[in-house]
């Protein structure tokens, strides 16, 4: 049986198939779909979004231990977080099958950085596989826990935007049940790390056994071999490639790491000219100048910026122009997103720039207050950075500034630096966006949500007793829709001397149960409306102008948020039918 | 090698391409081709530009369309036909545009900029284009938030996939409640498609 999959949905049928036991991950593109097709369609498999990435990995690697097959998924930025475990869990091994996920995004179409994770996965010696197509997603995956339990190593899948976001018919098979296999504590392997010394030496065993077995895996598969030019490549790229060389002798290499250095090698004394073509870094292109191969062309060629695509790789190898966007007089208008018409965060974000303060922003929806029209954040690294960015700020001598973090973003990595802030007695001005959801990614539940991945119930966090427990004395929970309490709430906290929070609350459009709503929306009577614009600095996008010069509301998009009748100093924007409806 | 049908769906996120991509892509297969589609992802929900590739034929391998080889551009906005044309072939290529104007609200003076010319600028390049007034015929039937479902029968008009087929996929694919409301659509949009005058080249 075939179905058309999304290469993240083909993974997450893998793993089904795979016997997987537990899955945890935590929300970020492009890994979203892994675990929600988990939930949706496969909900044996016992996923789950966990807090951040640190926490899913260690879970998982709970729950190997404990003998089950376990998948856990996290965008490239995520391993970052959940470095830590990763670095250390291969000296001991899995027991039961361990696959994690690790979604690069070359192109940044989601993500604050591009990264490739292989150098991450060869840091901690840790097995690669590279999946080419969603067939190729699901059929890996089987594989993947195949190989974790022969080496009784982690190993990694990395998938890049276009693999994770792209359909493909895929065969699909049923799930084989896998029984859970024993447990036995051993001080020496998996607690006491004095001992770790003498695993070592393991590790490099194990890595040697994994690339004798990498020269010969199924994997690891030449096409074509004798076709004149000869290309060396991985992941998607594998796709172009075939598509712009359609003649090419390809080794595609499904295993990048560790890489088989006899297959190499053959292969490229074979071919004259051996173009090596892989999204990101030059990972295996190092490797084989390593191993002295030289007539080589890669990178210089290629690049390292940015995705690839098949025009790409024709430009690069000069096989023929690629038309490029019209030209116009005037530069075509870009359409960036944007927040949601009845974002909560816009309110905040235009009290924000009405207060001329400095704002040291965080990773979510909220980042857009960056953008015109607010223009009112001024740092974004990583997840929780604000925090730890504003404290720095001020000891810098920046004397009006505040840290901006949405609920989800808090709860990954927000709780030890504001702790830090209290405990180092800085004056932090901290607003906490809490619309009940991880926004940017989709509106997933988390903790502060009170509801899980199956939207069932579970105790919520209450983020106010929480930030009270961590000694901040000034808290103030408002109605983000109220621009007056907004203001004055964040006015207070500026002015507060010690570390205040803002704990703005409203829940995220996004959600079921707020697109499920009837809203009946605002219109503007344009008898009372002066002109006076200050409706407009709301900056709703539902607020249009009319030719005479009056607002008007787009009804179909007003979510009925009241802000814009707030600022109102006529009265002209309420809540009425217009006569004629 | 076979070749392979390149279709480019683009307009803003909250009209529908994503789902007509999705239905063209399901009624390809259906219709025993290879297929790969893929949406240049992101945040599609909240009013950006969006843009899905399908391609399908014997055997498939790139998910992505190069510019200058899509059979069809299906474009649900006028804004976003222009900046995505070049993805048209140059001689066998068309645009399918629904006409509608979404400002975007990025820019202050978005208004003053926006291209009203957009089909002006598009045929003195040269590119042959059907401009459907797909919208105000979804409008017309009862809910203007099927123009997407009006372009997609336009479109299906230049696809070598059987009415059966597609009847199908709308069946599978659209809830019950809809069905009747997207077919008129669907049959709308093949109707204006017979009716319209041979394009000028
Ligand atoms: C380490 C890491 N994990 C995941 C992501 C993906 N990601 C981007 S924004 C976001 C969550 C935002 O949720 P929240 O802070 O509640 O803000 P909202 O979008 O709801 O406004 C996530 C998970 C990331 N950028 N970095
Ligand atoms: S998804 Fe939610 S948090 Fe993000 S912009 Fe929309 S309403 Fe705001
Ligand atoms: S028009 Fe007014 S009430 Fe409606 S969403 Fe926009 S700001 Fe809110």
């Amino acid at each position: 049986m075939s179905e058309l999959l999304l290469g993240n949905q083909a993974i997450a049928r893998g793993a089904w198939e795979a016997g997987v036991a537990f899955a945890a991950g935590y929300p970020g593109t492009p890994s979203t779909e892994i675990i929600e097709t988990l939930a949706a369609r496969f909900p044996d498999t016992h996923p789950r979004w966990s807090t951040n990435e640190k926490v899913a990995f260690e879970e998982g690697m709970g729950a190997a231990i404990g003998g089950l097959r376990v998948l856990v998924t996290m965008k490239h930025v995520g391993l970052n977080v959940a470095a830590d475990a990763f670095m250390v869990f291969p000296y001991a091994g899995t027991n039961g099958g361990f696959l994690i996920v690790s979604a690069d995004d070359p192109g940044m179409h989601s993500s604050q950085n591009e990264q490739d994770n292989r150098y991450l996965a060869r840091m901690g010696k840790v097995p690669v596989l590279e999946p080419s197509d969603a067939q190729e997603c699901r059929d890996f995956v089987l594989a993947a826990f195949e190989l974790s339990e022969k080496f009784s190593t982690p190993v990694m899948l990395r998938t890049t935007t276009r693999l994770a976001h792209h359909k493909g018919l895929v065969q699909v098979g049923e799930r084989t049940p896998i029984d859970q296999r024993p447990f036995e504590p051993d001080p020496k392997r998996f607690s006491v790390p004095i001992y770790r010394k003498l695993l070592r030496p393991r590790v490099e065993a194990r890595l040697a056994q994994l690339q004798e077995y990498a020269e010969t895996c199924p994997h690891n598969r030449i096409e074509r071999p004798d076709g004149e030019i000869g290309v060396v490549t991985s992941g998607i790229a594998y796709q172009y490639v075939k598509e712009v060389l359609p003649q090419a002798a390809i080794l595609r290499l499904g295993m990048t790491f560790p890489l088989p250095p006899r297959l190499l090698r053959e292969f490229c004394e074979r071919h004259s000219t051996v173009y090596l073509v892989e999204e990101g870094e030059p990972f295996i292109e190092e490797y084989m100048r390593s191993l002295g191969i030289s007539n080589l062309g890669g990178k210089e060629l290629f690049g390292v910026i940015g995705e690839y695509s098949p025009g790409r790789l024709r430009q690069s190898l000069a096989l023929g122009d690629i038309p490029q966007p019209l030209t116009t007089g005037a530069p075509i208008l870009p359409r960036p997103p944007m927040m949601c018409v009845g974002c909560g965060h816009r309110t905040v974000f235009s009290v924000l720039r009405q207060l001329k303060v400095i704002v040291a922003g965080d990773i979510g929806c909220y980042t857009m207050g960056a953008l015109p029209p607010y223009e009112a954040e001024h740092t974004t690294f990583c997840m929780g950075a604000s925090i730890g960015t504003a404290i720095g700020l001020e000891r810098a001598g920046h004397d009006r500034v505040a840290a901006v973090i949405g609920d989800s973003t808090f709860i990954h990595a927000g709780i030890p630096a504001l702790i830090d802030a209290v405990y180092n007695g800085s004056r932090l001005t901290l607003i906490i966006l809490d619309n009940s959801a991880t926004g940017m990614t989709g509106a997933q539940s988390n903790p502060a949500a009170g509801t899980n991945l199956f939207g069932e119930h579970t105790p919520r966090l209450d983020l106010a007793r929480l930030v009270q427990a961590a000694g901040v004395e000034q808290v103030q929970v408002v109605d983000t829709w109220q621009r007056k309490q907004v203001f004055r709430a964040i006015n207070q906290a500026l002015a507060h001397p010690g570390p205040a929070v803002v704990i703005a609350q409203g829940p995220c459009q996004q959600l079921p149960e707020m697109k499920r709503r009837d809203i009946v929306p605002y219109v503007v009577e344009e008898e009372l409306c002066t002109k006076c614009d200050a409706c407009f600095r709301v900056w709703c996008p539902a607020i249009k102008r009319t030719e005479q010069g009056f607002p008007w509301i787009e009804a179909a998009e007003c979510t009925a948020c009241t802000v814009c009748a707030q600022v109102c100093p006529t009265d002209a924007i309420a809540l009425r039918q217009p006569e004629q409806a | 090698m076979q070749e392979v049908i390149n279709l480019l769906f683009v307009g803003v996120g909250g009209q529908g391409s994503l789902l007509i991509a999705e239905l063209t892509s399901l009624a390809a297969v259906q219709a025993g081709f290879d297929v790969k589609q893929t949406e240049v992802h992101g945040v599609s929900q909240r009013g950006g530009s969006v843009e899905t590739h399908v391609r399908f034929g014997a055997r498939v391998h790139s998910p992505i369309i190069t510019p200058g080889e899509a059979r069809v551009v299906i474009a649900l906005e006028k804004l976003e036909a222009l900046r995505f044309a070049h993805f048209a072939h140059p001689q066998n290529g068309e645009l399918l545009i629904n006409d509608f104007e979404i400002v975007p609200s990025s820019v202050l003076n978005a208004a003053e900029l926006y291209p009203y010319d957009a089909f002006d600028v598009l045929r003195s390049r040269g590119y042959s284009l059907t401009v459907l007034p797909a919208s105000d015929t979804a409008h017309q039937l009862g809910d203007g938030r099927m123009a997407n479902v009006v372009l997609l029968g336009a479109l299906s008009t230049l696809l070598p996939i059987d009415a059966a087929t597609w009847q199908k996929t709308l069946q599978m694919r659209i809830p019950p409640r809809y069905l009747a409301g997207n077919g008129s659509a669907f049959q709308a949009g093949q109707q204006f498609m017979a009716d319209r005058q041979p394009a000028a080249t």
